[in-house]
């Protein structure tokens, strides 16, 4: 009864504190900001004293299980949250590929308009579809190989729908205008500081359920997602520190200006990447492929050593964004060397998961869902080598400022981050809602060969696009002057700008299958259809070769 | 190598253990990097000619932050032929040492910023925000056409200058006291008088054609005519500090 009293108060003082906020707001966007942070305290208010249990009302809507003997309900929102978003970040991707190929798609509204869809669909992609997966599965591997429940259940579920608010707030303020203007940390003061006490809440359940574990070791899953959770606090903790104009607008300015905030961003930038989509991806990696491959991680001796060598020398690699900046010399060079040793313990990695498969290669051929990690594992190691070879500076003089970079990113996002998502989806929907199997496992195969598809129309399209920009841009006639006017080298990218959004639309297609698959196999139901593979059988081939007597 | 393996078991069976060395692992290339920035001469050495900006210029600013301008135009000319002779002399350090955040951008869909200051009239600038097709046919940039009308409320600017002084940005007290007269000021040539004493070089003139009022257009236009024009990079000053940023 007194927890309840306490946590009725504090949800209470966050009401009147929205409320208050609201009421004194400087400018509109805030306004609407602390509204919807107003209405999230009063649900969160009223299902405390009324004593309703969300887990009940869920669990009715969406079909769930009743509670088994882990805590998974948390981890069946995570898992739809991760679907949803997953495919609004696709869509608005696919969008705004579609605006750059013909603008006229912009529509003159302000809140659609290139500038600010951009950041709400990486923000949708890695923060909301990454993010779920992130905080789904690392709920659920951790209870797996602690043997044990989650720590603190109320706790999270508070970072379940904490973190759902934070994308809510992130991405309406998108639209709105609202932006520290810095790539991958747009979100503003009051949104930063809300994502901070919902991470401080994530840590405390994973490592409390660490803690409770019955397992005398720390399975190497959770030392990725370990280390990826307090980086990620130290990083978002740093490039945020803003002063807010006032308390009750907006608008914040960074403490760090011109070189030291860039090296600050690209710190905070790079290294999103590397623990937000490396290596709490390869927390998942390790758990998923093995169990799916349904064989041991190929040598624990390599887990250890990648593992200390990829987080160490991650954070060096930086500078690389600011190649011929303004940033002092020895910094990018030693941001080059770093980058370039990184490929190795990233390639660490990708062995240690494809070679895990070592006696079960066929399943490659018979598992669609198996194809689809090993195809992620492929692809990362593929972006692994691209990294480092763009962030030598005689490559990166080319590659920087052009759509090199993006389809860079594309082939580590959606072939890795969206390929060992989608095949860890796969394996723990039938798991998580007591399903004998999927719906289709045709399904999965058509969705692993449109990502597929559609990953190859975009990287192939961004390097062509890429270093025809380059090129162009650095190309000089024979009478000693450029060549070419900036707006020629943009008239030349067009095809390659609609053979991209081809692809996108392909990946979306897979997304789609996915939802159809996903949903079928929620409700009970499963797809009559012939097995994947079977050995050949022709009845007429069946006979003795001789003529037979008649 | 087996003992690696058989010392790693401790880390393994000791989580307060992993995460302190974990962290400890991914603070030092960040403080290794970072921190000398801090106290390194070019870093951090004022160019003759460098200034805060205006409170309209950095209203502007905030408009080209809010409307995500840096995710397709970068402000950072490197230090090849090919851009300085596109775009002009490549950027120095100092040249961004008062832009909360820095807007150097990574991605060049539309050209380098850094000097578009002075490189088109206004009302060229007013027509290509408004309708960048109109004067470049090849342009996907999207349409500004909304910033025309809006009249310019960006807050209290006095608040605004406040903070960024806060921050290290070296505002007298007469320009954070005086700065929402001084935003209406600069574009208005003909009650300008006090603004230009406590900005002396600043461009003072109606930027978005329309002299009846202060709009977002005037806002974005005075920042974008003003980029890239502080510092003469071909003063012996300027060049002098140049010649210590080594391996450009």
């Amino acid at each position: 009864m007194e927890q309840v009293l306490l946590r009725a108060g504090l949800w209470f003082g966050a009401l009147v504190l929205a409320v208050v906020a609201c009421a004194l707001a400087v400018d509109q966007g805030f306004a609407i900001h602390m509204a919807i942070f107003g209405i999230a305290a009063a649900i969160a208010l009223w299902v405390t004293i009324s004593g309703k249990s969300v887990d009940n009302a869920v669990r009715g809507i969406l079909r769930m299980p009743d509670q088994g003997r882990y805590d998974d309900d948390v981890i069946r929102w995570g898992v739809i949250a991760t679907v949803f978003w997953g495919i609004a970040g696709f869509t608005a991707g696919l969008w705004i590929a579609l605006e750059l190929t013909w603008p006229q798609l912009n529509l003159g509204l302000e809140w659609i308009n290139f500038g600010r869809l951009r950041p709400l669909h990486t923000s949708a992609v890695i923060f909301a579809f990454g993010g779920n997966a992130l905080i789904a599965t690392s709920f659920y591997v951790v209870q797996r190989t602690c043997r044990a429940r989650l720590a603190f259940p109320g706790l999270a579920r508070f970072v379940f729908w904490g973190y759902q608010l934070f994308i809510v707030i992130a991405a309406t303020g998108y639209l709105l205008g609202i932006t520290q203007g810095k790539e991958y940390a747009e979100p503003e003061w009051y949104t930063d500081l809300w994502l901070t006490i919902v991470w401080v809440a994530y840590l405390a359940v994973f490592v409390g359920t660490i803690i409770k574990r019955h397992e005398p070791h720390i399975y190497v899953a959770n030392w990725f997602y370990l280390s990826f959770i307090l980086t990620v606090a130290m990083l978002h903790i740093v490039n945020n520190l803003n002063i807010p104009v006032s308390l009750f607008g907006s608008r914040s300015y960074p403490v760090f200006a011109g070189v030291q905030g860039a090296l600050v961003q690209w710190w905070y930038g790079h290294n999103a990447v590397g623990f937000f989509l490396t290596a709490g991806f390869l927390g998942m990696m390790y758990y998923f492929v093995p169990k799916q491959a349904e064989r041991p991680v190929y040598s624990y001796r390599l887990s250890i050593i990648h593992f200390w060598a990829l987080i160490f020398l991650y954070i060096w690699a930086g500078p690389h964004h600011l190649h011929y900046t303004a940033l002092p010399d020895w910094a990018q060079t030693l941001g080059m060397v770093f980058s370039v040793m990184l490929w190795m313990p990233s390639w660490g990695g990708m062995i240690n998961g494809l070679m895990t498969l070592n006696g079960a290669w066929d399943k490659i051929r018979t598992d669609p869902i198996m194809r689809m990690l090993v195809m992620s594992l492929a692809f990362y190691g593929m972006s692994t080598f691209e990294g480092p070879m763009m962030s030598v500076k005689s490559v990166n003089s080319l590659s920087h400022y052009t759509d090199w970079t993006i389809g860079h990113v594309h082939s580590g996002a959606l072939g890795w981050n969206g390929m060992v998502t989608f095949g860890a989806l796969y394996y723990l929907v039938p798991r998580l809602w007591n399903r004998e199997r999927l719906y289709s496992l045709r399904m999965v195969n058509w969705h692993f060969w449109c990502a597929t598809l559609g990953i190859v129309f975009y990287a192939a399209s961004m390097w062509v696009a890429g270093i025809t920009q380059g090129l162009m841009w650095r190309e000089y006639g024979p009478d000693g002057y450029l060549v070419n006017s900036f707006a020629e080298t943009v008239a030349a990218l067009h095809p390659m700008y609609a053979l991209r959004a081809f692809g996108g639309l392909l990946y979306l297609s897979g997304g789609v299958i996915m939802v159809i698959n996903i949903t079928k196999t929620i409700l009970g139901q499963y797809r009559t259809e012939a097995p994947m593979h079977d050995a050949a059988f022709d009845p007429a081939k069946d006979r003795p070769i001789v003529a037979q007597p008649a | 190598m087996s003992s690696i393996v058989e010392r790693h078991k401790t880390l393994e069976r000791n989580v307060t253990l992993l995460a302190v060395l974990a962290f400890a692992a991914v603070t030092i290339g960040g403080i290794v990097e970072i921190a000398p920035l801090f106290w390194i001469d070019n870093t951090i050495e004022k160019v003759e000619g460098m200034r805060p900006y205006t409170p309209l210029e950095q209203a502007g600013r905030d408009i080209y932050v809010r409307e995500g301008c840096y995710v397709c135009h970068s402000q950072m000319i490197r230090p090849f032929r090919d851009e300085t002779e596109r775009y002009g002399h490549y950027s120095l350090a100092a040249e961004s040492m008062y832009d909360h955040p820095f807007q150097w951008g990574s991605k060049r869909t539309g050209p380098d910023l850094a000097r578009v200051g002075g490189k088109y009239s206004d009302e060229w600038h007013v027509q290509h925000l408004k309708d960048p097709r109109s004067v470049v046919p090849e342009s996907i940039m999207p349409t500004y056409q909304f910033l025309a009308g809006r009249p310019l409320n960006q807050g209290d600017m006095t608040a605004e200058l406040q903070t960024l002084y806060t921050t290290g940005v070296p505002y007298t007290k007469d320009q954070i006291a005086k700065a929402n007269d001084d935003l209406k000021a600069q574009a208005d040539p003909e009650n300008a008088t006090e603004f230009k004493k406590r900005w002396p070089k600043a461009q003072v003139r109606d930027f978005d054609g329309d002299p009846t009022k202060l709009t977002e257009m005037d806002a974005l236009v005075a920042y974008l005519q003003m980029l890239g024009t502080l510092v003469d990079v071909n003063a012996p000053a300027a060049q002098e500090d140049l010649a210590k940023e080594k391996g450009r």
